[in-house]
This record gives structure tokens, C-alpha cells and sequence, in this order.
């Protein structure tokens, strides 16, 4: 048995290996405290969702990886959104036709890309540090999108575009499939690309990476741009999950995307981490929110749960390294 | 106590262990009132672990004898280490770049465990008087980060005797100094030492241990090996003493070598950095360049790497004129560059030994489909270990694990990878250990007789004389004069580097 454990815990690393044992301690704990928990419903509900904040988690993974951050990827998606909204109804709102829907899509991917493109560019010719260069399109963004909306709601949608939020494939729920399909694209490019294997190293030391003939400025332009792009696809689901389009929306999940993040164990530093064990964080922390909901608590709790549970979190890694480094030392 | 203590220190059956790892075994290590001593050794042979035992931030393990100035210690504090007159100057200087130099000097004196008002006026007429019993004029205001690295040690050295120090260690004191600087600092070592302070260098550069010293302390895996008297004691039989190894240390160049050229430079200049500069390496030649830093070495190499552009003359390689505008135009074509700082240019430490070696020829280990095949990566990252002997526990630790020598066969697998035809090493020894570096110039000698152009670049002359085919002098951005380690001493090409 111990074996077992070993060998699995092996296969996909000691880290993932908690994170899944602790994902199953939760859902025995829920299930046994509430019957409504292990649910098609309620399975279902978690699985439609999580993909929005599991998106927009895997655009801020990359440029942590690379050492540094994406503050903008609400507002890119927020914008993405608008592009898309703003298409249908130039086509006639309700009226719009699948084509309209498609050229929509095609153009909130684009906003997302070149947003992503410009603060790609200025991280990589000018050096300046993503946290600002980030922060500053966030603000740009938000005022354009403020601007153009005065601060309202835009809806008004064909029909069709809600089945891409609430429809389901074989039993599953499509977000979800996106979702699976943007993380395992997500995961090949990181493990397996050139482009990912220089994310890596840039985010470890950018200089020693440049004197190896890594394309650091090629490489940090994509990152930011592959970001933006997945914001564009995180903003038409949206669209498609409310109906509605409003700048700000979806403002709070900012941080958590970070939390996430750090929750999968991404190397805050840059460098280290993969795209595994933060989806069964992100699933961590639905499970703990809907489990949550469904015994009662209030939403903010949930929240305030959440946060909690990260120190948690922090204070069991500290503890663990320090037993692994004393035991090693008694070796 | 005695009034005239024989010893300002003297310790005996020292030994400590850390974990199972025995750092040191039964070491004693005395020093006489005014005497220059060397501590000389490789990286991990205890030197440091010594020190720290003296200025007690580690306690001995039982048994040990600690004797300052006459007296039996039983237990030293670094509070009372320093009350007795024991003072360590680390490599780093460990001031305050944004205090003044009168406020670096008067620091011990204002620190305490109770706040208190701070007036350096106050202190300043004592810092006078010691800066001039070094016969050193300093602006006192001066901002310690504005001062060149020389002018720093020496106020780290005032700071000491402002403590009435009576023993100053100074760790690796010169590895960033200049020859005239060097010199400077040495004056001042011999004012301490009349003064009646005793200096202990801990360094493991040869020719300063012998040129400064008086006595030299080796130690190897910490054991002590002896104490022995600088006099008659020559670089070779120190090394050996250091590494327990029999070291040749014999000219390598082949004569007349006469192959088609590879590099080929004339007149290449960059504004304040290098003028002038022609030079040509052949197929299977190692000329070396060096000179004093700041000569432009390391900044002619930037140009020829594409890393910098340079404002007029040309680069050939292979007879074809080149302009690289990025480092990969560089590698595309052929050039390899072993950076001098391996810690943060030459390597990502970090990452894993696998991950280090395929950087820069990611473009080889990839499938049909354009993805990264883990069984290419794998193949070429045991082919390099095994190929350079690199001594490792698994290929996915971290590089940052390795030793100096293992680290820089990394770096020079990472770098044959790419097949390169001409090699630029920038003090491809700095950090490594005097056993480990006859293998690194092994390595470049086998390349060079297939065929590879290299160009070694070194601070230390003895490296250039004794592993290059012909060694070139860079003086002020201009190479100024041709050696021929063949017929002429290696002491030649000293003067001519330090004059």
C-alpha cells in the first residue's frame, strides 16, 4: 500500500499529490455534512462555474512564471467581452446571426491579444516591471471601457450565445470543456514548446537566459500576448455565463486568480510551477465555496474561507520543509 | 596574564563537525603580534568555518584551546571576539554604501542596545587620527557607494582599528583590486603590521599568499597540512600543498601554427571601451588576452558576441564578414562566449543541470512536430556529462548544487553543444578550485587540437602564459604587445602586465 502511494505520489509530484488528497478530504467532508453536496446539481453547478475563474487564473500563470504579473486581466476581458457585445448588436442584438457571432468572437480574441501585445512590448524593450506596466493598462482599460459604456450594462443577445454559458455536451457542461481544452493547451505549451521551456528560464534569470540565445524579448511579447488572448476567451464566456456585459465585472477575481496561483504552488519568484496542480487548487477552492454555500454560510464568508485557508496553506508548506530539511539533515 | 603574550592568537585542537560532515579535524593556528599570515586553501577546506570559530559564531565541538593575547577563553561571543581585538573584514565589506565615510568608520561605536542621539562630528577627529596612521586622505562626508572598491577596503580597515583591533582577517582582500591598488593595500598592511597589528589574509590566489605574506597556514578538507614560511616556497609546491595533487604547470603552446584563420579582427574600435584592436585566432590556436581589469577585455568580448555593436572595423569569421546584432546571430554562426560571471550570466542557477545544458540548442532536440522531445533532451544531456565527466547526482538537481568546476563544465557543455568553432573564455577559473582547473584547461586543449579556435581571456597571468599558443597584452582599450610563452618567462609577461 505504502508503496502505492509512493509510486503515485512519484508520478505527478509530492505537491499535486497533497493538493488531491486534501481536494478529497474536502469532498468527503462535505458529502457527510450535507446530502446536497455530492449532487448532479450541485456537481454541475461547480463545473459551469469554475471555468471563468479558471481561465483567467491560467492567463495570470505565464507571467508569473516569467517572474513577473498581469493586473490587467479583468479589464482585458471586460473589454474582450464589450468587443464581442458591441458586434452583436451592431447585427441587430437579438436579431444577430452566427456569423456576427463569429466575427465577435474573432475580434474580442483580437482586443484580448493586443492588449496582451502592447504590455508584452513594453515589459520586453523597456524593462519596465509588469506590475506597472500592468497596472497602467488595467487603468487604461477601465477608463476606455467606462467611457465607452458610461457605466452601464450592455445586453440584448441572440439566444444562441447563452447555450455556449449554460449548454452541455454529453453531460458536460461546456465552459467546462473549454476550460479543459484551454489547460491542456496551456500545459503542452509550458512542458513541452520552446516558447515554454524559455518561460521557464526567463523567469529564473532573464539576463543568464539572454546570454544563452534565448529570445527574451520575443519570448516575454508572447507571454503577455498569449495572456490577453486567453483574457479574450475568459471575457466571451462571460458574455455568454451573465448575458450581460459591465465593465468591472468579475473585478474580485482578480486576486484570487493570484491566490490560485500560489495555492497550485507557482514559485511567487518566477521559475517553477505547473499548470496541474493549480487547476486542483482552482477546483479546491469551488469545492470550498460551494460547499460552503450549501451549508448555509454567507457568500462573503466563503470568501474570508478562502483566505484563511491560503495562510493555512502557507504555514503547512514552512512546516513541511522544515521537518524535510531537518529529517535530512538527521540522514 | 602575561604582559607580552607570544601569540595574539593561538588556538589548538580545533575541530567541528556540522551533521556528520566534519568541516574541521584537530586544526591549531597561531599568529605573533605584527605578523602578516596567509590562510591558504581550496573553497570547502575550512577556512571560513575557522574564522567563524575564532570571532565565535560557531562553538568548537569539545576539547578545543582558545588563546587571545595570553588569555584562556572559554566560550568567545562575537561581542567579546571584538573586545579582544579580533576583527574580520569579509569579502563583501559588509558598510553602509549610502552612510559616510566618517559614519561607516565611528559605526561600532554608535550601535549599542539602547537608542542614543548619533553626532559624527563627535567622532570625527578619531576617525582623523586613524585614517592618518594609515598615511590615507579620505573627503569624511563622502558617500561609501561613491568610492571605488580600494578606498572601501580601507575604510572596512579603519572600522577595525577604530575598535583597537589587534588581529584584522581579511577575506580574499584583493580578488577585486588592481595590481596598483593591490600594492596600495599592501603598504598599508605593512604600516599595521609595524604598528604592531597583526593581518591575516584568508585568499587562496598563490602568488599574492607568497608575495604578502610571511607565513602561510594551509589547510585541505579541514585538516592542517602545516605552517610553513613563506620564504622559498614557490606557487607549485603551494598548490600542491593545497590540493594534495601533483601539479605540472608546463607551457602547452604549440609552435607555428599554421591552419587557415577563423577570427579575424582589424581595427575594431568602441567608444571608451577598447581602440584599435586587430587580432587573429587560427583554427586549433588558444591565444590568450589579458591585462589589468577594466583593460576593455571583457568588453571587446560583448562586441564580438553581438551583445554590443562597435563603432568601426570589422569582424571576420571564416573569411566571411560578420555584424551580429543579438548573441543568437552569434551562435548561429559559430561563436561561443563563457561568460566570467557564471553566478548570474553564465548559468541559470536555479534551474536543473538538464534544463541548463540544452538553452542554448533547444532547436536541436526538437520532434518533427516542433515540440521539445524529452528523449532527444535526454540524449544530449547524458552525452555532455559523460563527455566532460561532469561529476553530478542526478541531471534534474539544481546547477546551483554543483561545485565551481562541475558548474563551469556546464557551462562548457552547454556551450559545445552548439558546435561552436571559435570558443571565447572570460576567466573560465574564477570560483573554481586550483585541482579542478588543470581539468577545465584539459578540455580546451583537446578542443583546440580538433579544430577549435579559442580565445582566453584571464586576470591571471600564470593561466594565459601556460595554456595558450601565444597570449596578447591589453592595456587601456589597446592590445599592445604579442608574449610567446615559448620563448619567454612567465615572469617577463608579469612585468610587463603590472608595470
Amino acid at each position: 500500500m505504502r508503496q502505492i502511494v509512493q509510486n503515485i505520489s512519484d508520478q505527478i509530484g509530492k505537491e499535486t499529490f497533497a493538493l488531491i488528497c486534501f481536494l478529497a478530504f474536502l469532498f468527503l467532508t462535505f458529502s457527510s455534512l450535507t446530502p446536497r453536496f455530492l449532487t448532479a446539481a450541485n456537481l454541475s453547478s461547480m463545473a459551469f462555474q469554475l471555468p471563468v475563474l479558471g481561465i483567467l487564473t491560467l492567463a495570470m500563470l505565464a507571467p508569473i512564471l516569467s517572474g513577473g504579473l498581469n493586473l490587467a486581466i479583468i479589464f482585458t476581458a471586460n473589454l474582450s467581452g464589450l468587443t464581442l457585445a458591441w458586434t452583436l448588436l451592431q447585427a441587430g442584438g437579438p436579431d444577430a446571426g452566427i456569423f456576427a457571432f463569429v466575427i465577435g468572437v474573432a475580434a474580442a480574441l483580437a482586443v484580448g491579444a493586443a492588449a496582451g501585445l502592447v504590455m508584452g512590448l513594453a515589459v520586453a524593450y523597456t524593462g519596465a516591471h509588469p506590475i506597472l506596466v500592468s497596472l497602467a493598462m488595467m487603468i487604461f482599460l477601465r477608463g476606455l471601457g467606462e467611457f465607452l459604456t458610461r457605466g452601464g450594462d450592455i445586453s440584448g443577445f441572440p439566444e444562441f450565445v447563452g447555450t455556449i454559458g449554460h449548454g452541455s455536451l454529453f453531460l458536460i457542461p461546456i465552459p467546462m470543456i473549454i476550460f479543459t481544452l484551454v489547460a491542456l493547451a496551456w500545459h503542452i505549451m509550458l512542458v513541452s514548446t520552446k516558447h515554454g521551456f524559455s518561460v521557464y528560464m526567463i523567469g529564473s534569470n532573464l539576463n543568464a537566459s539572454e546570454y544563452s540565445g534565448i529570445p527574451t524579448k520575443k519570448t516575454l511579447t508572447l507571454i503577455y500576448t498569449f495572456s490577453g488572448v486567453l483574457c479574450g476567451i475568459a471575457g466571451i464566456l462571460m458574455v455568454s455565463r451573465f448575458n450581460s456585459v459591465r465593465v468591472g465585472h468579475g473585478e474580485a477575481l482578480l486576486l484570487v486568480t493570484v491566490l490560485a496561483c500560489f495555492l497550485g504552488g507557482i514559485d511567487p519568484f518566477g521559475g517553477f510551477g505547473k499548470v496541474m496542480p493549480v487547476v486542483i487548487a482552482l477546483i479546491i477552492l469551488q469545492v470550498l465555496s460551494s460547499g460552503l454555500n450549501l451549508l448555509g454560510a454567507n457568500q462573503h464568508l466563503s470568501t474570508a474561507v478562502w483566505g484563511l485557508f491560503l495562510i493555512l496553506v502557507m504555514v503547512i508548506r514552512h512546516v513541511v520543509n522544515q521537518l524535510r530539511n531537518y529529517l535530512a539533515r538527521r540522514e | 596574564m602575561t604582559t607580552d603574550p607570544e601569540w595574539v592568537l593561538s588556538l589548538e585542537n580545533v575541530s567541528k563537525n556540522f551533521g556528520g560532515v566534519k568541516a574541521l579535524t584537530d586544526v591549531s593556528f597561531r599568529v605573533k603580534p605584527g605578523e602578516v599570515h596567509c590562510l591558504a586553501g581550496e573553497n570547502g577546506c575550512g577556512k571560513s568555518t575557522l574564522i567563524k570559530i575564532i570571532t565565535g559564531v560557531y562553538t568548537p565541538s569539545p576539547g578545543a584551546k582558545l588563546n587571545i593575547l595570553g588569555k584562556e577563553i572559554e566560550h568567545i561571543t562575537p561581542a567579546l571576539a571584538r573586545e579582544m581585538g579580533i576583527s574580520v573584514i569579509w569579502q563583501d565589506l559588509a558598510l553602509f554604501p549610502h552612510m559616510s565615510v566618517a559614519e561607516n568608520i565611528s559605526f561600532d561605536e554608535v550601535v549599542g542596545f539602547w537608542p542614543k542621539l548619533v553626532r559624527t562630528e563627535t567622532f570625527k577627529p578619531k576617525v582623523e587620527a586613524i585614517l592618518k596612521r594609515l598615511n590615507v586622505e579620505m573627503d569624511l562626508d563622502e558617500p561609501i557607494k561613491d568610492l571605488p572598491i580600494a578606498q572601501r577596503q580601507i575604510v572596512a580597515i579603519a572600522r577595525a582599528l577604530m575598535g583597537n583591533a589587534k588581529l584584522i582577517f581579511m577575506d580574499e582582500p584583493t580578488s577585486s583590486l588592481t595590481q596598483s591598488e593591490t600594492n596600495m593595500l599592501m603598504r598599508i598592511v605593512q604600516k599595521l603590521s609595524e604598528d604592531g597589528v597583526a593581518v591575516v589574509f584568508v585568499s587562496h590566489r598563490l602568488a599574492e599568499v607568497l608575495a604578502i605574506s610571511s607565513q602561510v597556514t594551509v589547510l585541505r578538507d579541514g585538516y592542517l597540512v602545516g605552517v610553513f614560511p613563506t620564504e622559498g616556497m614557490t606557487q607549485t609546491k603551494l598548490a600542491e600543498l593545497m590540493t594534495n595533487l601533483t601539479l605540472v604547470n608546463e607551457v602547452t603552446a604549440t609552435p607555428d601554427i599554421d591552419t587557415e584563420s577563423i577570427l579575424e579582427i582589424e581595427n575594431l574600435s568602441r567608444e571608451n571601451e577598447f581602440q584599435n584592436v586587430s587580432l587573429n585566432i587560427k583554427k586549433g590556436e588558444i591565444v590568450g588576452l589579458t591585462g589589468l581589469i577594466g583593460a576593455g577585455r571583457t568588453e571587446l568580448a560583448h562586441a564580438l558576441i553581438g551583445m554590443t555593436k562597435p563603432t568601426s572595423g570589422t569582424i571576420k569569421l571564416g573569411g566571411k564578414e560578420v555584424n551580429f546584432s543579438s548573441i543568437r546571430d552569434a551562435i548561429l554562426e559559430g561563436i561561443a562566449y563563457v561568460s566570467e560571471d557564471r553566478l548570474s550570466l553564465g548559468l541559470i542557477q536555479p534551474q536543473s543541470i538538464a534544463d541548463n545544458i540544452v538553452t542554448t540548442v533547444l532547436n536541436r532536440i526538437l520532434t518533427f512536430m516542433g515540440f521539445v522531445s524529452t528523449k532527444k533532451k535526454e540524449t544530449m544531456v547524458n552525452y555532455w556529462i559523460k563527455e566532460l565527466a561532469i561529476r553530478i547526482g542526478e541531471s534534474s538537481d539544481a546547477v546551483s548544487t554543483l561545485s565551481g568546476g562541475n558548474q563551469q563544465r556546464v557551462v562548457l557543455a552547454k556551450w559545445l553543444a552548439t558546435e561552436p568553432q571559435l570558443m571565447i573564455l572570460d576567466n573560465p577559473t574564477v570560483g573554481v578550485d586550483v585541482g579542478a582547473r588543470a581539468g577545465i584547461f584539459r578540455i580546451v586543449k583537446s578542443l583546440a587540437e580538433q579544430g577549435m579556435g579559442i580565445l582566453l581571456i584571464s586576470d591571471e597571468v600564470h593561466e594565459v602564459h601556460f595554456n595558450s599558443d601565444r597570449v596578447l597584452v591589453m592595456t587601456n582599450g589597446e592590445i599592445n604587445l604579442e608574449h610567446n610563452p615559448l620563448e619567454h618567462s612567465v615572469e617577463q609577461l608579469e612585468s610587463i602586465v603590472y608595470a
